[in-house]
Protein backbone atom coordinates (compact mmCIF):
# COMPACT_ATOMS: atom_id res chain seq x y z
CA UNK A 1 0.00 0.00 0.00
CA UNK A 2 2.68 2.46 0.96
CA UNK A 3 5.42 0.91 -1.12
CA UNK A 4 3.81 1.37 -4.53
CA UNK A 5 3.80 5.21 -4.61
CA UNK A 6 7.42 5.25 -3.47
CA UNK A 7 8.39 2.84 -6.21
CA UNK A 8 6.58 4.95 -8.79
CA UNK A 9 8.39 8.06 -7.58
CA UNK A 10 11.66 6.17 -7.75
CA UNK A 11 11.16 4.88 -11.29
CA UNK A 12 9.50 8.04 -12.63
CA UNK A 13 11.22 10.96 -10.87
CA UNK A 14 9.86 13.40 -13.48
CA UNK A 15 6.37 11.92 -13.62
CA UNK A 16 4.90 10.45 -16.77
CA UNK A 17 2.72 13.23 -18.20
CA UNK A 18 5.29 14.92 -20.44
CA UNK A 19 6.37 11.53 -21.75
CA UNK A 20 2.86 10.32 -22.47
CA UNK A 21 1.84 13.61 -24.12
CA UNK A 22 5.00 13.54 -26.22
CA UNK A 23 4.28 9.96 -27.25
CA UNK A 24 0.73 10.78 -28.29
CA UNK A 25 2.03 13.71 -30.37
CA UNK A 26 4.63 11.47 -32.05
CA UNK A 27 1.82 9.12 -33.02
CA UNK A 28 -0.42 12.02 -34.07
CA UNK A 29 2.25 13.17 -36.51
CA UNK A 30 2.35 9.70 -38.01
CA UNK A 31 -1.46 9.54 -37.86
CA UNK A 32 -2.25 12.62 -39.93
CA UNK A 33 0.06 11.43 -42.70
CA UNK A 34 -1.39 7.92 -42.51
CA UNK A 35 -4.95 9.19 -42.60
CA UNK A 36 -4.33 11.39 -45.64
CA UNK A 37 -1.98 9.18 -47.64
CA UNK A 38 -1.98 5.63 -46.19
CA UNK A 39 1.79 6.05 -45.86
CA UNK A 40 3.33 4.93 -42.57
CA UNK A 41 6.36 7.21 -42.25
CA UNK A 42 9.45 5.96 -40.44
CA UNK A 43 12.47 8.11 -39.74
CA UNK A 44 15.57 6.14 -40.73
CA UNK A 45 14.78 5.38 -44.39
CA UNK A 46 15.37 9.12 -44.85
CA UNK A 47 19.09 8.50 -44.33
CA UNK A 48 19.29 6.28 -47.42
CA UNK A 49 16.80 8.10 -49.63
CA UNK A 50 18.65 11.38 -49.01
CA UNK A 51 21.94 9.72 -49.97
CA UNK A 52 20.34 8.96 -53.35
CA UNK A 53 20.63 12.68 -54.19
CA UNK A 54 24.41 12.44 -54.09
CA UNK A 55 25.29 8.76 -54.59
CA UNK A 56 24.93 6.40 -57.55
CA UNK A 57 25.10 3.25 -55.42
CA UNK A 58 22.33 0.89 -56.62
CA UNK A 59 21.19 0.42 -53.03
CA UNK A 60 20.15 4.06 -52.83
CA UNK A 61 18.80 4.28 -56.38
CA UNK A 62 15.98 1.76 -55.98
CA UNK A 63 12.68 3.02 -57.35
CA UNK A 64 10.80 3.35 -54.07
CA UNK A 65 13.66 5.40 -52.61
CA UNK A 66 13.67 7.80 -55.56
CA UNK A 67 9.89 8.08 -55.31
CA UNK A 68 9.84 8.87 -51.60
CA UNK A 69 13.02 10.90 -51.12
CA UNK A 70 11.37 14.30 -51.54
CA UNK A 71 8.66 13.83 -48.94
CA UNK A 72 11.05 12.05 -46.56
CA UNK A 73 13.43 15.02 -46.71
CA UNK A 74 10.52 17.40 -46.17
CA UNK A 75 9.30 15.27 -43.25
CA UNK A 76 12.71 15.37 -41.54
CA UNK A 77 13.04 19.13 -42.03
CA UNK A 78 9.53 19.55 -40.60
CA UNK A 79 10.53 17.52 -37.53
CA UNK A 80 13.42 19.95 -37.00
CA UNK A 81 10.98 22.85 -37.39
CA UNK A 82 8.40 21.30 -35.05
CA UNK A 83 11.01 20.89 -32.34
CA UNK A 84 12.06 24.50 -32.89
CA UNK A 85 8.42 25.57 -32.49
CA UNK A 86 8.42 23.82 -29.10
CA UNK A 87 11.44 25.90 -28.17
CA UNK A 88 9.76 29.11 -29.29
CA UNK A 89 6.39 28.38 -27.71
CA UNK A 90 7.57 27.05 -24.35
CA UNK A 91 10.77 29.10 -24.39
CA UNK A 92 13.07 26.68 -22.57
CA UNK A 93 16.20 28.10 -24.22
CA UNK A 94 18.57 26.07 -26.37
CA UNK A 95 19.54 22.68 -25.04
CA UNK A 96 23.13 21.57 -25.61
CA UNK A 97 24.04 18.00 -24.75
CA UNK A 98 27.08 17.19 -22.64
CA UNK A 99 27.39 13.72 -24.11
CA UNK A 100 30.84 13.58 -25.69
CA UNK A 101 31.17 14.03 -29.47
CA UNK A 102 32.88 10.65 -29.95
CA UNK A 103 29.86 8.94 -28.38
CA UNK A 104 27.47 10.87 -30.61
CA UNK A 105 29.48 10.22 -33.78
CA UNK A 106 30.50 6.61 -33.07
CA UNK A 107 27.04 5.71 -31.79
CA UNK A 108 25.53 7.50 -34.78
CA UNK A 109 27.53 5.38 -37.24
CA UNK A 110 26.20 2.21 -35.59
CA UNK A 111 22.66 3.62 -35.53
CA UNK A 112 22.97 4.34 -39.27
CA UNK A 113 24.18 0.83 -40.04
CA UNK A 114 21.86 -0.97 -37.64
CA UNK A 115 18.61 0.78 -38.50
CA UNK A 116 19.12 0.33 -42.23
CA UNK A 117 20.17 -3.31 -42.03
CA UNK A 118 17.43 -4.01 -39.49
CA UNK A 119 14.71 -2.31 -41.60
CA UNK A 120 13.73 0.35 -39.11
CA UNK A 121 14.37 2.44 -36.03
CA UNK A 122 12.58 3.58 -32.89
CA UNK A 123 9.82 5.06 -35.04
CA UNK A 124 9.55 2.42 -37.76
CA UNK A 125 9.80 -0.66 -35.55
CA UNK A 126 9.24 0.79 -32.07
CA UNK A 127 6.12 2.82 -32.82
CA UNK A 128 4.68 1.84 -36.21
CA UNK A 129 5.78 -1.80 -36.15
CA UNK A 130 4.63 -2.47 -32.60
CA UNK A 131 1.44 -0.56 -33.41
CA UNK A 132 0.96 -3.02 -36.26
CA UNK A 133 1.51 -5.97 -33.89
CA UNK A 134 4.40 -7.06 -36.14
CA UNK A 135 6.39 -9.98 -34.76
CA UNK A 136 9.42 -8.83 -36.76
CA UNK A 137 9.31 -5.44 -35.06
CA UNK A 138 8.83 -7.00 -31.62
CA UNK A 139 12.01 -9.05 -32.11
CA UNK A 140 13.93 -6.02 -33.36
CA UNK A 141 12.73 -3.73 -30.54
CA UNK A 142 13.46 -6.30 -27.82
CA UNK A 143 16.98 -6.64 -29.22
CA UNK A 144 17.82 -2.97 -29.61
CA UNK A 145 16.40 -1.99 -26.23
CA UNK A 146 18.09 -4.88 -24.44
CA UNK A 147 21.44 -4.35 -26.15
CA UNK A 148 21.26 -0.59 -25.53
CA UNK A 149 20.66 -1.17 -21.80
CA UNK A 150 23.66 -3.51 -21.65
CA UNK A 151 25.81 -1.08 -23.65
CA UNK A 152 24.94 1.89 -21.44
CA UNK A 153 25.65 -0.19 -18.33
CA UNK A 154 29.01 -1.25 -19.74
CA UNK A 155 30.04 2.33 -20.55
CA UNK A 156 29.01 3.46 -17.07
CA UNK A 157 31.00 0.62 -15.51
CA UNK A 158 34.00 1.73 -17.56
CA UNK A 159 33.62 5.20 -16.10
CA UNK A 160 32.54 6.92 -19.33
CA UNK A 161 30.52 9.99 -18.40
CA UNK A 162 28.73 11.84 -19.70
CA UNK B 1 9.65 16.22 -57.61
CA UNK B 2 7.11 13.52 -58.26
CA UNK B 3 4.81 14.10 -61.18
CA UNK B 4 1.35 13.68 -59.80
CA UNK B 5 1.12 14.40 -56.10
CA UNK B 6 -2.12 15.76 -54.71
CA UNK B 7 -1.65 19.48 -53.92
CA UNK B 8 -2.20 18.79 -50.22
CA UNK B 9 0.31 15.89 -50.08
CA UNK B 10 3.38 17.91 -49.16
CA UNK B 11 1.52 20.29 -46.81
CA UNK B 12 0.24 17.24 -44.92
CA UNK B 13 3.76 15.80 -44.66
CA UNK B 14 4.88 19.14 -43.22
CA UNK B 15 2.02 19.12 -40.71
CA UNK B 16 2.82 15.56 -39.61
CA UNK B 17 6.51 16.40 -39.23
CA UNK B 18 5.76 19.54 -37.22
CA UNK B 19 3.52 17.61 -34.81
CA UNK B 20 6.02 14.77 -34.42
CA UNK B 21 8.97 17.14 -33.97
CA UNK B 22 7.08 19.12 -31.35
CA UNK B 23 6.21 15.86 -29.58
CA UNK B 24 9.79 14.56 -29.64
CA UNK B 25 11.02 17.84 -28.15
CA UNK B 26 8.20 18.01 -25.58
CA UNK B 27 8.81 14.43 -24.44
CA UNK B 28 12.51 15.06 -23.80
CA UNK B 29 13.53 12.25 -26.16
CA UNK B 30 15.47 14.76 -28.27
CA UNK B 31 17.95 14.95 -25.37
CA UNK B 32 20.48 12.09 -25.30
CA UNK B 33 20.71 12.48 -21.51
CA UNK B 34 17.03 11.53 -21.13
CA UNK B 35 17.54 8.38 -23.22
CA UNK B 36 20.70 7.40 -21.32
CA UNK B 37 18.87 7.90 -17.98
CA UNK B 38 16.15 5.59 -19.25
CA UNK B 39 18.66 2.94 -20.33
CA UNK B 40 20.18 3.03 -16.84
CA UNK B 41 16.77 2.75 -15.12
CA UNK B 42 17.08 6.18 -13.55
CA UNK B 43 13.91 7.46 -15.22
CA UNK B 44 11.65 5.00 -17.03
CA UNK B 45 9.38 7.71 -18.42
CA UNK B 46 10.56 7.02 -21.95
CA UNK B 47 8.46 3.87 -21.92
CA UNK B 48 5.48 6.18 -22.18
CA UNK B 49 6.86 7.93 -25.26
CA UNK B 50 7.46 4.84 -27.41
CA UNK B 51 4.73 2.81 -25.69
CA UNK B 52 2.17 5.59 -25.79
CA UNK B 53 2.97 6.30 -29.42
CA UNK B 54 2.75 2.58 -30.29
CA UNK B 55 -0.65 2.24 -28.60
CA UNK B 56 -2.10 5.29 -30.35
CA UNK B 57 -0.64 4.11 -33.67
CA UNK B 58 -2.13 0.68 -33.05
CA UNK B 59 -5.59 2.17 -32.55
CA UNK B 60 -5.20 4.22 -35.75
CA UNK B 61 -3.95 1.28 -37.82
CA UNK B 62 -6.90 -0.75 -36.53
CA UNK B 63 -9.64 1.84 -36.89
CA UNK B 64 -8.76 3.82 -40.03
CA UNK B 65 -8.93 0.88 -42.50
CA UNK B 66 -12.34 -0.02 -41.06
CA UNK B 67 -13.71 3.50 -41.35
CA UNK B 68 -12.33 4.53 -44.74
CA UNK B 69 -11.72 2.73 -48.03
CA UNK B 70 -8.88 4.73 -49.53
CA UNK B 71 -6.60 7.56 -48.50
CA UNK B 72 -7.93 10.84 -49.96
CA UNK B 73 -4.56 12.22 -51.10
CA UNK B 74 -3.12 9.11 -52.75
CA UNK B 75 -6.03 6.77 -53.40
CA UNK B 76 -4.06 3.99 -51.73
CA UNK B 77 -5.60 1.42 -49.42
CA UNK B 78 -4.63 1.48 -45.75
CA UNK B 79 -2.36 -1.22 -44.38
CA UNK B 80 -0.09 -2.00 -41.48
CA UNK B 81 3.67 -1.87 -41.14
CA UNK B 82 4.84 -5.46 -41.27
CA UNK B 83 8.36 -6.29 -42.48
CA UNK B 84 9.61 -9.74 -43.34
CA UNK B 85 11.62 -11.54 -40.67
CA UNK B 86 15.17 -12.52 -41.50
CA UNK B 87 18.69 -12.53 -40.14
CA UNK B 88 19.13 -8.82 -40.95
CA UNK B 89 16.39 -7.86 -38.52
CA UNK B 90 18.40 -9.52 -35.75
CA UNK B 91 21.82 -8.20 -36.79
CA UNK B 92 20.45 -4.71 -37.38
CA UNK B 93 18.67 -4.64 -34.04
CA UNK B 94 21.85 -5.56 -32.19
CA UNK B 95 24.01 -3.01 -34.03
CA UNK B 96 21.37 -0.30 -33.57
CA UNK B 97 21.17 -1.20 -29.86
CA UNK B 98 24.90 -0.71 -29.36
CA UNK B 99 24.70 2.62 -31.17
CA UNK B 100 21.67 3.78 -29.18
CA UNK B 101 23.35 2.78 -25.91
CA UNK B 102 26.57 4.59 -26.83
CA UNK B 103 24.98 7.81 -28.13
CA UNK B 104 21.53 8.01 -26.54
CA UNK B 105 20.03 9.15 -29.82
CA UNK B 106 17.92 7.61 -32.59
CA UNK B 107 17.15 9.08 -36.04
CA UNK B 108 13.85 10.92 -35.42
CA UNK B 109 14.96 12.25 -32.05
CA UNK B 110 18.21 13.43 -33.65
CA UNK B 111 16.36 15.57 -36.22
CA UNK B 112 14.24 17.06 -33.41
CA UNK B 113 17.40 17.66 -31.40
CA UNK B 114 18.66 20.02 -34.09
CA UNK B 115 15.44 21.99 -33.65
CA UNK B 116 15.99 22.52 -29.93
CA UNK B 117 19.38 24.06 -30.69
CA UNK B 118 21.49 21.04 -29.80
CA UNK B 119 24.18 21.54 -32.42
CA UNK B 120 26.54 18.79 -31.13
CA UNK B 121 23.88 16.33 -32.32
CA UNK B 122 25.16 17.04 -35.85
CA UNK B 123 27.99 14.65 -34.93
CA UNK B 124 25.40 11.93 -34.48
CA UNK B 125 23.55 12.77 -37.69
CA UNK B 126 26.83 12.82 -39.63
CA UNK B 127 27.58 9.40 -38.13
CA UNK B 128 24.15 8.08 -39.13
CA UNK B 129 24.65 9.17 -42.75
CA UNK B 130 28.11 7.62 -42.78
CA UNK B 131 26.77 4.35 -41.34
CA UNK B 132 23.84 4.31 -43.76
CA UNK B 133 26.24 4.97 -46.64
CA UNK B 134 28.64 2.24 -45.52
CA UNK B 135 25.95 -0.45 -45.37
CA UNK B 136 24.45 0.73 -48.67
CA UNK B 137 27.86 0.69 -50.38
CA UNK B 138 28.56 -2.78 -49.07
CA UNK B 139 25.14 -4.16 -49.97
CA UNK B 140 25.30 -2.63 -53.46
CA UNK B 141 28.62 -4.47 -53.99
CA UNK B 142 27.31 -7.77 -52.67
CA UNK B 143 24.13 -7.58 -54.75
CA UNK B 144 25.77 -6.57 -58.00
CA UNK B 145 28.12 -9.51 -57.62
CA UNK B 146 25.34 -11.97 -56.91
CA UNK B 147 21.86 -11.28 -58.20
CA UNK B 148 22.45 -8.05 -60.07
CA UNK B 149 19.56 -6.24 -58.47
CA UNK B 150 18.70 -4.75 -55.14
CA UNK B 151 15.65 -6.26 -53.53
CA UNK B 152 13.12 -3.96 -51.98
CA UNK B 153 13.16 -5.09 -48.38
CA UNK B 154 12.18 -1.80 -46.84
Amino acid sequence: MSVAPLLVAELFPNGVIQYAVGGVLVAAGIGVIYLGTAIIPGNSTFLETTLSYVSDQPRFRQANYLASRDWRLLFAVSIVAGAAVWGLVLDPGAFVTEVQPWRLFGGGVLVGIGTRIGKGCTAGHGVCGLGSASRTSLVNVALFVGVAIATAALLTALGVTP
Amino acid sequence: MSESRHPLFYPLVVLGGLIQGFGLAYSGMARPEVVLDFLQFEDLGLVFVMGGAAVVSGVLFFAVPRLFDRAPLTGDTYGKRVKSMDRNVVIGGVVFGVGWGVSGICPGAAYASVGIGNLPILWAIAGMFLGAYAQGYWRSRVRSGAAGSVPNDD
